[in-house]
């Protein structure tokens, strides 16, 4: 029962290229969006400190979907992650 | 000099630093400082507010703070000035758990006392300081400064309540002082236990009590390092100077066509020569008139001329933020600026005389210079 995490480009520097990661929930259990983020700061601290702040909140111009819910529309960091579910992390349309 | 800019030496060649709101150049020229090469852009797309050399310790490395808007803030070192960088596996200068601040990005980097090589220091938004003593492979909150139970009350700044200045006693690991806008300068005599605000005689206009304890909105502070207790002071409206490393200031606006600015720059040789460039006012940030005048003091500010041959001196709208102006360190000093407009001007005659370096630049937001030792390739 996996969970797909999609990486965006400009992160894949700090995943070892990989544009999707895939996490085994019957090996790691993962409930939330949060629960998914701490098993992925094992392998790939970089991409998780990219996404959230060291005090463990979403980055104001990222946006983390589960399947096609944003989160920020949901229950944040604390949305629910079924088994099957894609979690993507994409930057929101902003910038300088 | 100024305590900011990380320079060596009086022979070799000369890199300038430039960072920008899309990215870094290094910008480097042979001791003539006539023909200049541009290399760049390092980190596109990324602002870059803090930049520095540090060559203690047999190093010759490149520091830069390097700023995603989306992904967040890094600290980034290169030993081959830009042909590689590092690229931490995590963020690596980042506020404790448990505290209700996050790193917004990194406005100061200082590599430390020549006695100390491998600490250096890092300011940053929100105001607190940093510290590494292992060149930069960790950081501390310097926790004194950051406990400092006037804290609560600072407020942030047009640019974010950041901590942007740092200035240093070369001979005293004790001894230092930063500034914050807008909460004031700050110096410990504890190496960093206890901070106090030194801000007697320092001018908040706007504020109803317009001399408080702190509050100041301070731009920047250098000092020279042959006489650190003397400090020149930049601030939101005023030009001030300390001779017993802040607990007193004067007001040396002597001849200037504004005491408002943002950039001040030590003479890296003589400690009673310093640069700044006058802002209009805070309502309109731009150079008085439209003329792109330096002003230097030779005097510790009793006086003040201003610097125009090669810079232009008609429609000239032009802003010059707090760390875009530096010095190297040759013995016919170079003077460098950058423009938010993107022009990068220098001189190499202690700023007598100008030339337009680089114009169509990224918005400029940093210069600092080094002179190395020529590069084999």
């Amino acid at each position: 029962m996996p969970i797909t995490v999609e990486i965006p480009a400009p992160l894949r520097s700090h995943s070892r290229g990989r544009a999707t990661v895939t996490i085994d929930t019957s090996q790691q259990p993962c409930t939330s969006v949060r629960d998914v983020l701490a098993v992925m700061a094992r392998d790939y601290p970089r991409v998780v400190d990219s996404v959230m702040t060291e005090q463990r909140e979403l980055r104001p111009h990222v946006n983390v979907f589960v399947d096609n819910e944003n989160t920020r529309y949901t229950e944040g960091l604390d949305t629910l992650t079924p088994n099957d579910s894609t979690v993507t992390i994409l930057a929101a349309i902003s910038g300088g | 000099m100024n305590s900011a800019t990380s320079s060596a030496g009086t022979t070799g060649e000369v890199v300038l630093l430039v960072g920008t709101l899309k990215g870094a150049f290094l910008v480097w020229s042979d001791a003539s400082r006539r023909e200049w090469r541009i290399d760049g852009p390092h980190f596109p797309g990324e602002s870059v507010y803090a930049l520095a050399v540090d060559q203690r310790g047999g190093r010759r490395r490149t520091l830069a703070a390097t700023r995603s808007f989306h992904w967040g803030s890094v600290l980034r070192s290169s030993d081959d000035f830009g042909k590689t960088w590092t690229e931490p596996d995590s963020h690596n200068v980042k506020f404790p758990d448990g505290l209700d601040a996050s790193l917004v990005q990194i406005w100061q980097i200082l590599p430390g006392r020549e006695s100390e090589p491998d600490v250096i220091y890092a300011g940053v938004e929100p105001a607190a300081l940093f510290e590494s003593r292992d060149t930069g492979k960790s950081w501390n909150l310097v926790r004194g400064l950051y406990d400092n139970p006037d804290r609560p009350r600072w407020q942030p700044g047009g640019g974010g309540l950041c901590l942007h200045t740092i200035v240093i006693d070369p001979n005293d690991s004790k001894r230092m002082g930063i500034a914050v806008s807008s909460a004031g300068f700050y110096r410990t005599d504890d190496g960093g236990k206890n901070w106090r605000a030194r801000n007697v005689g320092v001018r908040a206009q706007f504020l109803p009590d317009q001399y408080p304890e702190f509050g100041q909105c301070v731009h920047k502070v250098v000092n020279h390092p042959s006489r650190p207790e003397r400090l020149f002071l930049q601030n939101h409206w005023g030009l001030y100077r300390s001779d017993d490393w802040g607990d007193s200031w004067i007001d040396i606006a002597n001849g200037v066509p504004s005491d408002f600015g943002f950039s001040m720059q030590m003479h890296p040789h003589d400690p009673e020569t310093v640069y700044i460039i006058p802002i209009e006012s805070d309502q309109f940030r731009c150079v008085p008139e439209a003329k792109l005048r330096v002003y230097r003091t030779s005097n510790a500010g009793a006086s003040w001329e201003p610097l125009t041959n090669g810079l232009p001196q008609k429609d000239a709208y032009e802003t010059i933020l707090r760390d875009a102006l530096t010095a190297d360190s040759f013995d016919s000093a170079g003077v460098y600026f950058g423009t938010r407009s993107g022009k990068l001007f220098g001189s190499s005659d202690n700023g007598d005389n100008w030339m337009e370096i680089a114009g169509g630049l990224p918005s400029i937001v940093c210069v600092k210079s080094a002179v190395v030792a020529p590069l084999t390739s």
